[in-house]
């Protein structure tokens, strides 16, 4: 899904530098959603939904390879230790879907429709980095990743007009697991 | 001799185990999983160092999805067992995880005096006020209008107040979390662990089955905007007054943790038997 970007130059920086500071929660923001994605894929392959589960696997794989590269573009045999844990400004990183997101009879189009729903965050994300008082460096590779953000929202729209869209009442289980009133 | 080789950090991963969790999608135990594992992973715990018990209920399968020793015990009787065991075995960390059907109502008197001695446990209720495993049954944190098939018109009943009824019966640390963060829970577990005594977390955990309703949870989980207290009168007060819905450290305390007394040199099995044997008397 993401084009490659120029090589950067290794960076034997310190944590707290800026940068790698700033390359590391781009590489947090990508693992976590990445076992997110995967989590996702085996609880609904626990329920029996396999094409969803599918789905979930699939974007896990795209997640994963944007966390090797940013790997590989800094350098780093695995991720650097850091001082502190990172603070987001919502209860988890921008790109990572909340658990209860899932519905055990959910359909292709509504794990694209998370999917969308994280990318645009993560775009969103960038981009305010951008615009924030930050060394150049972080700006410049801040504003590639929100275009790189820009483009994964454009590819899931197009993907979203390939599957069907659920009918509207597509939650209804005629053997429910709740008891109506 | 070689030097002994520093055992590698683990990751949140090493504490999971190669059982699929079996919870609906979209619950807030996968969450207080995740949060659990991390948790232990920052604290630098090894597996085999730690034991999660539990009770009976959808949250109590948590021992199972963990690499560490597991008790998954009898309904409402998680924290008899753990307290046994850090008793007998201080040197281990004993989490004990349970359900708001499993701990307040089954075990609710376990509750009581499991604050009350203070023993080194972290208690992890996974509240959704509701008994989702048995398919719907209100349960002791249940609103009392809450109407279903199985309660039309509600309960009627006043629920039960745990943080409360915790920081009245001497747990040393309360706190309140939400599954829909994580991370911040994961921070307010590793904190409640290293706390010493009883601490109690009360984790509010969707039931996205049986109370979907609470999907909305997330809109009014919000940080509690005052600091954490010592003062137990303080700490009750904000608690009873709040709307159940503040996340974060209400109470700690510095109550010493229960100690077991010094164990008697131990017994060879000719000597206990002895003590159990009848004396017979000739005549």
């Amino acid at each position: 899904m993401k084009k490659k970007r120029a090589p950067r130059r290794k960076s034997s920086a310190p944590a707290k530098d800026h940068y790698t500071d700033f390359m590391a929660r781009a590489y947090t923001m990508e693992l976590e959603a990445t076992e997110r994605y995967a989590q996702f894929a085996e609880q609904l392959d626990t329920h029996n939904n396999r094409e969803v589960a599918s789905m979930f696997r699939k974007l896990a794989q795209v997640e994963a390879l944007h966390a090797k590269r940013i790997l590989e573009e800094m350098g780093w045999p695995s991720m650097p230790a850091l001082p502190v844990a990172y603070a987001w400004e919502s209860a988890e990183a921008p790109e990572t879907a909340a658990f209860d997101e899932l519905h055990y009879l959910m359909q292709p189009w509504h794990a694209l429709e998370i999917a969308l729903r994280c990318e645009l965050q993560a775009q969103q994300y960038f981009e305010g980095i951008a615009a924030s008082r930050v060394p150049r460096r972080v700006r410049t590779t801040a504003l590639e990743m929100a275009g790189e953000e820009r483009e994964h929202v454009q590819l899931i729209r197009d993907w979203m007009k390939k599957v069907p869209k659920p009918p509207a009442r597509w939650a209804d289980d005629p053997d429910p697991p709740q008891l109506g009133e | 001799m070689n030097a002994p080789i520093a055992a590698a950090p683990l990751s949140a991963k090493d504490f999971k185990s190669d059982y699929k969790p079996v919870w609906c999608p979209g619950c807030g135990d996968y969450s207080v999983l995740a949060a659990i594992t991390k948790a232990l992973a920052t604290l630098n715990l090894r597996p085999e160092n730690v034991a999660v018990v539990s009770g009976i209920g959808c949250s109590s399968r948590i021992p199972a999805y963990t690499t560490c020793y597991g008790f998954h015990g009898v309904h409402g009787r998680a924290l008899p067992a753990a307290t046994g065991l850090k008793v007998a075995r201080p040197d281990l960390t004993v989490l004990v995880a349970s359900g708001d059907g499993d701990g307040y109502s089954i075990g609710g008197n376990h509750f009581l005096h499991a604050c009350r001695r203070n023993v080194d446990l972290t208690y992890i209720v996974m509240d959704n006020h509701v008994y989702g495993m048995t398919k719907g049954q209100p349960s002791p944190t249940t609103e009392p209008g809450w109407s279903s098939k199985l309660a039309p018109g509600g309960t009627g009943l006043r629920e039960f107040h745990p943080l409360v009824i915790a920081l009245a019966s001497g747990a040393n640390f309360v706190a309140r979390a939400f599954s829909g963060d994580p991370n911040g829970t994961a921070a307010l577990l590793a904190e409640a662990v290293r706390h010493p005594g009883f601490s109690f977390v009360e984790v509010l955990s969707p039931c996205v089955t049986f109370r979907p309703e609470q999907r909305a949870w997330k809109e009014r989980a919000r940080p509690a905007p005052v600091a954490v207290t010592d003062d137990p009168a303080r700490a009750a007060r904000r608690i009873m007054t709040d709307d159940g819905f503040n996340i974060g450290v209400l109470y700690k305390g510095s109550r010493a943790p229960f100690a077991a007394p010094a164990a008697r040199s131990p017994q060879a099995v000719t000597e206990l038997e002895a003590g159990f044997a009848f004396e017979v008397t000739r005549k």
